[in-house]
């Protein structure tokens, strides 16, 4: 029995067997078509489409949503959801496919909506019939996130909104989005509001959503362009003017500091794929063993055996502070743990595939496109990949100034 | 076996925490350590070993010393985790006591698992010091090496890098024999002991190189078993080491970030500038990420003792990198106060570099690291 495990209240050991009985007959396997490294990466109709037929099946099991009310489409129990996370990664899973949508639209609009509102929109979204991406940032708010151009104009009972975002992930795919945006131009932060808007659906009605490339070849996040969109009065949560406030909720949950948990599979790795083991330090051993630079094995280079020690180091590092931020009397400050989390773990992958890419010598070079690459060239996408992250939900030079800030209490740069 | 999920934090270890917390307050501010240890700022000034005794005597009577002591041998019998909360409390305060190398030697005799070790343990419980001198002259934290040897009973040679050595009662001295390397407790003033106390940078503690001349000694690990004691202790002792880094990590961290909040340049605190602020930033992960792998590794110790050696290495190569880099932020965002002898920073900053080396650094620890989980380089 595993320490988890053992600290089960009753209710919640019945439904840890229940999750781990369901995933034994239910896993569904190795895809048919090709399934990327995450769901911001999804190009493919196709393989959105697997995926979501995925996230339906363990939401009807129960597996999505544990701890929202059963009124808004979840299973109104406590706790649960973190249980349900460990036996899908345990269990290997694909990842979910509306990832914004659980770990961000959610929680936002679980705290923040009308009743009629959360239970119009929320099993939906659990379930990932509908898909929803996040509308925060436009070309002159990146990390200045209060910087909104976008416009809403009350106009009668509705919303009229003009305005560009970008950086859009899974806008082409998207049935909602989360929309931060301006209804004043007279207070930076008190003039921001937020809504709920649909995008497939008046897509050519006021809605424009144009592919961006990333720097890997990939495309998975978009520009949308606002004209005249009518958006209705019930879809604004919480107060006109009150958006930076709901803006923090989304932000804590996207940060792993909020509420609520995130309902999160995965592990799954693609038979092709297999051994590339990214973003786990662990894995870097065996690429080292089976590489060669400059001739040599690369687990016998001694600068090589250092690093790939210092990060298996930060990996464990990361994992006890996870641990640590459950004992209160080992935490002087209730945030400090919890705000180091994003941008701990973006920097950790990041080197971690940036080792991987060093340890494979002249290999690296070989990207997806050639057999040869090494781990199906996966170390090298990952690693290209990991900029999102770093850069995303607060690049992380802002994320040091949220510690700095609020932890250390230093003076504000800004 | 399985660790506990609060680390075997419980109520008990934070009494103690809180007591050790209130008592350094009370007694330990910087200005008082500062006044006391670092009173003399001739670079080539006569060695000494500057303490109080009477803070020593009080902290024994509050059990610091029985913590870790089993409860057969007259101690408390707490978790690991109980003598690393306390180092880092230690730490924080750059205590100047025999405290550090009394529960390193405390480890290594409840390693020995013999009736006259016991009885050491017992006196410690009381409040004797110890200390460990297994290191060679060539500095190796190898367990097998050591330059002391055993005939008929006695021990000759020389252990280096002893730590606190003026300060202690007793000393705990791994030495060889034809039947491999064994542990004997040795009395400071016996017969054939010479002291020569070493020039050390850290003004909160002393060491010296202690030379044995046909010594008696009491055996408390037989030839052979002497190593193994010695290994099997060695997680804890890395563990107190990178506990004492953390606290004194701590301590600097909170300390610059409340200068780069009142001393102003160019219209600004230094905080303002985010080449201050960034660092500082950075300073934090680097103290947070080695606490929790400091607890992880105590806790480890007790519950989960076949993964404590890896654990603890971790910790204290995140420790050793942390030492270096927490002190030396600290005295570059000081700015030119920071480079003075008035200023407290560097009564830490030498306490980070001493412990950086204790019992292995960073770049050690990984290669040990390296060795266990990847196999030898060819």
């Amino acid at each position: 029995m595993s320490d988890a495990e053992k600290q089960d209240t009753p209710e919640q050991a019945e439904f840890r067997t229940h999750c781990q009985q369901w995933l034994a007959e239910n896993h569904p396997g190795q895809p048919s078509v090709h399934i990327p490294q995450g769901a911001l990466e999804l190009s493919d109709p196709a393989a959105l489409q697997w995926l979501k037929t995925w996230q339906q099946s363990a939401y009807d099991a129960g597996l999505i949503g544990t701890d929202y009310s059963k009124e808004t489409g979840g299973r109104g129990l406590t706790g649960c959801q973190a249980i349900a996370n460990q036996e899908m990664q345990k269990a290997k899973t694909p990842f979910f496919p509306n990832i914004i949508g659980l770990g961000m639209a959610a929680p936002t609009v679980y705290f923040h909506a009308q009743e009629a509102v959360k239970q119009e929109l929320l099993p939906k979204l659990l379930s990932g019939e509908h898909i929803w991406c996040q509308g925060f940032s436009e070309p002159g708010a990146g990390s200045d996130l209060a910087n909104q151009q976008t416009f809403a104009e009350k106009k009668g009972d509705t919303w009229v909104i003009n305005g560009h975002k970008v950086w859009t992930s899974l806008a082409h795919f998207a049935d909602w989005m989360i929309l931060l945006c301006r209804t004043s131009k007279d207070d930076k932060y008190n003039g921001l509001s937020y809504f709920v808007v649909p995008i497939q659906s008046m897509i050519g009605k006021g809605v424009t959503v144009n592919p961006l490339i990333k720097l890997t070849g990939e495309t998975g996040f978009n520009e949308v362009i606002f004209e005249d969109l009518v958006v209705e009065d019930k879809y604004r949560l919480d107060e006109v003017g009150a958006g930076w406030k709901v803006a923090m909720t989304t932000l804590a949950h996207e940060r792993g500091a909020g509420l609520l948990t995130t309902p999160a599979a995965g592990g799954m790795v693609m038979e092709k794929e297999k051994g590339a083991g990214i973003g786990n330090a662990m894995s870097l051993i065996d690429l080292a063993k089976q590489s060669f630079r400059n001739g040599k094995t690369a687990a016998d280079d001694g600068a090589i055996r250092d690093s790939i020690m210092e990060l298996m180091i930060r990996q464990e590092g990361f994992r006890q502070n996870q641990r640590r931020i459950g004992v209160k009397e080992l935490n002087d400050h209730p945030m400090r743990l919890p705000l180091q989390f994003k941008l701990v773990a973006t920097e950790m992958s990041q080197d971690i595939a940036q080792l991987a890419y060093e340890i494979e010598g002249a290999s690296s070079t070989l990207y997806v496109n050639d057999e040869k690459a090494v781990a199906g060239g996966q170390w090298q996408l990952a690693y290209m990949n990991s900029f999102g992250v770093t850069i995303a939900a607060g690049a992380n030079e802002v994320q040091r100034n949220i510690l700095g800030e609020r932890v250390l209490n230093m003076p504000k740069s800004k | 076996m399985t660790q506990p999920k609060n680390f075997g934090f419980g109520e008990d270890e934070t009494m103690l925490r809180d007591s050790a917390r209130k008592f350094f307050a009370d007694n330990c501010s910087a200005d008082k350590i500062h006044s006391q240890v670092a009173h003399n700022y001739d670079i080539y000034r006569d060695i000494e070993s500057i303490w109080d005794k009477n803070l020593w005597s009080q902290i024994c009577e509050l059990g610091w010393t029985a913590a870790c002591v089993p409860e057969e041998a007259g101690g408390i019998g707490m978790p690991v985790v109980a003598a690393v909360a306390l180092a880092e409390e230690a730490g924080k305060a750059a205590f100047p006591s025999p405290l550090i190398s009394t529960f390193n030697a405390t480890f290594a005799l409840r390693a020995c698992k013999s009736d006259a070790a016991t009885k050491v343990l017992g006196d410690i419980a009381t409040g004797t010091s110890a200390t460990l001198a297994m290191t060679n002259q060539k500095g190796s934290w190898e367990a097998q090496d050591t330059d002391v040897a055993v005939t008929d009973g006695k021990l000759s040679g020389t252990a280096w890098f002893v730590q606190d050595a003026k300060k202690v009662e007793r000393f705990v001295v791994s030495a060889s024999t034809d039947k491999g390397v064994g542990l004997y407790v040795v009395d400071p003033s016996a017969a054939g002991v010479q002291i020569i106390a070493d020039g050390i940078i850290d003004l909160t503690r002393d060491q010296a190189h202690i030379v044995f001349n046909n010594v008696e000694a009491i055996e408390v690990a037989a030839p052979g078993t002497g190593d193994k004691a010695l290994a099997e202790a060695l997680p804890a002792i890395l563990c107190i080491i990178s506990a004492d880094i953390v606290g004194s990590g701590e301590w600097l961290l909170q300390t610059t970030t409340d200068y780069a909040t009142v001393r102003v340049q160019f219209d600004h605190p230094l905080g303002f500038f985010q080449a201050v602020k960034h660092p500082l930033v950075n300073v934090m992960l680097a103290v947070d990420q080695t606490k929790s792998l400091v607890y992880n590794a105590a806790c480890a110790i007790d519950n989960e003792p076949e993964q404590a050696e890896r654990l603890a290495r971790m910790a204290k190569s995140s420790a050793s990198d942390m030492a270096v880099f927490s002190s030396s932020r600290s005295v570059q965002f000081h700015g030119g106060i920071g480079f003075t002898w008035e200023c407290f920073i560097h009564i830490f900053f030498k306490r980070q570099m001493h412990n950086h080396v204790l019992y292995g650094d960073a770049k050690y620890q990984r290669a040990k690291l390296a060795d266990m989980l990847m196999g030898k380089a060819a």
